[in-house]
């Protein structure tokens, strides 16, 4: 008898389902089609290796070749470097997931939000009330931690009450952030149409992203706020799938979508605004590593997805840098150079797909 | 039994349900029928707590399904909502799987690898369970949808419209597969259905809604009346006896 006669076995305890189903069960593959759909290429865990292997890679030579002048000053530096970027790949790739996951858009995401607006808005006030020289005088942990503190409240108090109306819609979320984000950025310009020309110079270099000029100093601090974000959701990850679903599957599965959405929502504000606060604005960029993320996962799965941001995020930098630094001796202009690069992606990818 | 008292669900100043009140027996079928807006689908969700009601309570075997913990009553009470768009992409044995999530929180033991092949086996998905939902046909993917019902495996399931899409084959085919969960398992199953002759088929027990309240509530052989059928739908029908079943007729 031809093994095409559809006999449905109450299929036996497969113990492995991400690999390709046993050979025996597909009668016929109706041509192409059915192949099609399968998962090829390799398994999530050979990816996440490959590209971490790449990022080792990418360290070592950012770190190690072209070394001119005493190699100990040299290494202390880019040691500093490479933390920095750990931080803000970290935040900024890993944040963006999470945020896009919870809010069902794979386009907006925490900067688009409003950060980088209120961290302009604060660093423009700081400068409109106390001069120029007040940003580098007041450079230390103390301002890190307040100006984190600072964003984080503001995001919260705006989902708080964004959440607690009578329609808590995350669109009008979303449409609100992005309006209260253009709100601030005209007032920062509007303030800095009439600071002195040197303030002006001062405030203008803070406001992009300053990945070199991070002080080491302050990596502890900023590694263990990644740290314990990244536990938090580490431990969710399995629920992060889940709301992938949305509200009401997620519902029905026995999340507590309201409670889960805040806890993610904080916790993405939290590295948000630590990384906005420590190396400056870069919005385009967590939109970049995240969407690396999905093309090279290969799965939906958290599990993959939020270290392959990380990964991307952190490959990207260092590729990015050593290209700026070694070859067109630029070293300085790598988050602008993302950023252009971020921002047309960004716009491909809102222009291919047409919609929110 | 999940019992329902004075249940009211307004949307601004408009009553879209209620108050409406009364008891779903513990096993067997139980289908939901009437026109469109009726509120089939709005009493659905409120027994299956995915949404709140402006007044009354649901209690689902003494227990009031919307104070309880969320993830304490997917074990016991499983939904499907008549619209289903999910943005990630997953594959049909992924969504099944996502069903086993109330029991295993993310680790799939090999237990629920059995539940996830059973309910696929169930639906006849095995073939497709490696495609990715947007790679599937509609009734495809309703199928898919029902599967993750089964595969949460508890005592109460709550499907709106599981029939959508499907053709008449599988159409038979998940009736007797829930008639057979209803025997045999002693499930208690929540349909709404908008084909009489399957509702009246199938079902131990149908209650009919209009303008958000309920006109009938019985036995299929108390719905099958020509009069009731015929005020309930705004619509003619007649009723003739097959092979021994009330059949009805409401087209030529
Ligand atoms: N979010 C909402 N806001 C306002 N009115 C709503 C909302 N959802 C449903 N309604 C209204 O509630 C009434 C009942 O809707 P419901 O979805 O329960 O109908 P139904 O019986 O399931 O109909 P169908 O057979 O078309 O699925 C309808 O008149 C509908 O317009
Ligand atoms: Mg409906």
């Amino acid at each position: 008898m031809p093994e095409s006669a559809a006999v449905r076995v109450p299929a036996a305890p497969g113990p492995d389902t991400s690999g390709p189903a046993a050979p025996g069960r597909r009668p016929r593959p109706s041509p192409g089609t059915s192949e099609k759909g399968r998962r090829r290429g390799p398994s999530p865990r050979v990816r996440l290796l490959v590209v971490g292997g790449a990022v080792v890679v990418a360290a070592l030579c950012f770190l190690f070749l072209f070394v001119k002048g005493s190699f100990d000053f040299a290494i202390e530096r880019r040691l500093t470097l490479v933390g920095a970027m750990v931080v803000a790949a970290f935040a900024q790739g890993v944040g963006t997931v999470v945020f896009q996951t919870v809010t069902h858009n794979r386009i907006l995401t925490p900067s688009l939000m409003g950060f980088d607006a209120v961290y302009t808005l604060m660093q423009t006030l700081m400068v409109f009330f106390f001069g120029g020289t007040v940003l580098a005088a007041t450079d230390g942990l103390a301002k890190l931690v307040v100006q984190t503190v600072l964003m984080v409240a503001f995001t919260t108090v705006l989902f708080r009450w964004l959440f607690s109306g009578p329609t808590g819609n995350l669109h009008v979320l979303l449409l609100a952030g992005v309006v209260l984000g253009v709100a601030f950025e005209s007032l920062s310009l509007f303030l800095q149409r009439m600071l002195a020309p040197a303030d002006y110079d001062v405030l203008s270099a803070r406001l992009f992203g300053r990945l070199g000029s991070v002080g080491a100093e302050h990596l502890p601090f900023a590694f263990a706020v990644c740290a314990a974000a990244g536990l938090y959701l580490w431990r969710r990850r399995h629920r992060l799938d889940v709301l992938l679903l949305g509200r009401d599957a997620a519902t029905g599965l026995g999340l507590n979508h309201r409670g889960e959405l805040t806890g993610a929502l904080i916790v993405v504000s939290l590295m948000v605004a630590m990384s906005t606060a420590l190396v400056g604005p870069m919005t385009f960029f967590g939109f970049t590593a995240a969407l690396l993320a999905y093309q090279f996962s290969g799965t939906h799965r958290h599990a993959v997805v939020l270290p392959m941001a990380f990964l991307m995020g952190l490959l990207t930098l260092l590729v990015g840098q050593f290209t700026m630094e070694h070859i067109v001796y630029a070293s300085g202009m790598l988050t602008t150079v993302i950023e252009f690069l971020g921002g047309v992606v960004f716009l491909a990818y809102l222009l291919k797909k047409g919609t929110l | 039994m999940i019992e329902f008292r004075d249940l009211v669900k307004s949307y601004g100043d408009r009553t879209v349900l209620g108050p409406v009140s009364g008891r779903i027996e513990e096993g067997g079928i139980t289908s939901l029928i009437g026109p469109n807006g009726a509120g089939k689908s709005t009493l659905l969700t409120l027994l299956g707590r995915l949404a709140a009601p402006t007044s009354g309570t649901v209690l689902l075997d003494g227990t009031d399904v919307h104070r309880t913990p969320s993830a304490e009553m997917a074990r016991r009470l499983a939904i499907l909502r008549q619209d289903n768009h999910f943005t990630a992409r997953v594959t049909v044995r992924e969504l099944v799987a996502f069903g086993r999530f109330p029991h295993s929180r993310g680790r799939l033991t090999a237990e629920d690898h059995e539940h996830i092949d059973r309910a696929l086996g169930f639906l006849d998905l095995g073939d497709l369970a490696g495609r990715y939902l947007d790679q599937l046909s509609g009734g495809q993917r309703q199928r898919a949808y029902v599967a993750m019902v089964l595969a949460q495996d508890t005592r109460y399931a709550l499907l709106d419209e599981p029939l959508n899409n499907l053709d008449i084959k599988h159409a038979v085919r998940m009736m007797e597969q829930l008639r057979s969960a209803a025997d045999e398992l002693n499930k208690t199953v929540v349909l709404v259905v908008h084909d009489i002759n399957i509702a009246a088929g199938y079902s131990d027990h149908i209650i009919a809604l209009r303008d958000g309240a309920i006109v009938a509530n019985g036995t299929p052989a108390e719905l099958m009346d020509p009069d009731l059928l015929t005020r309930i739908f705004d619509t003619p029908v007649q009723v003739h006896e097959v092979d021994g079943r009330p059949l009805a007729v409401h087209h030529r």
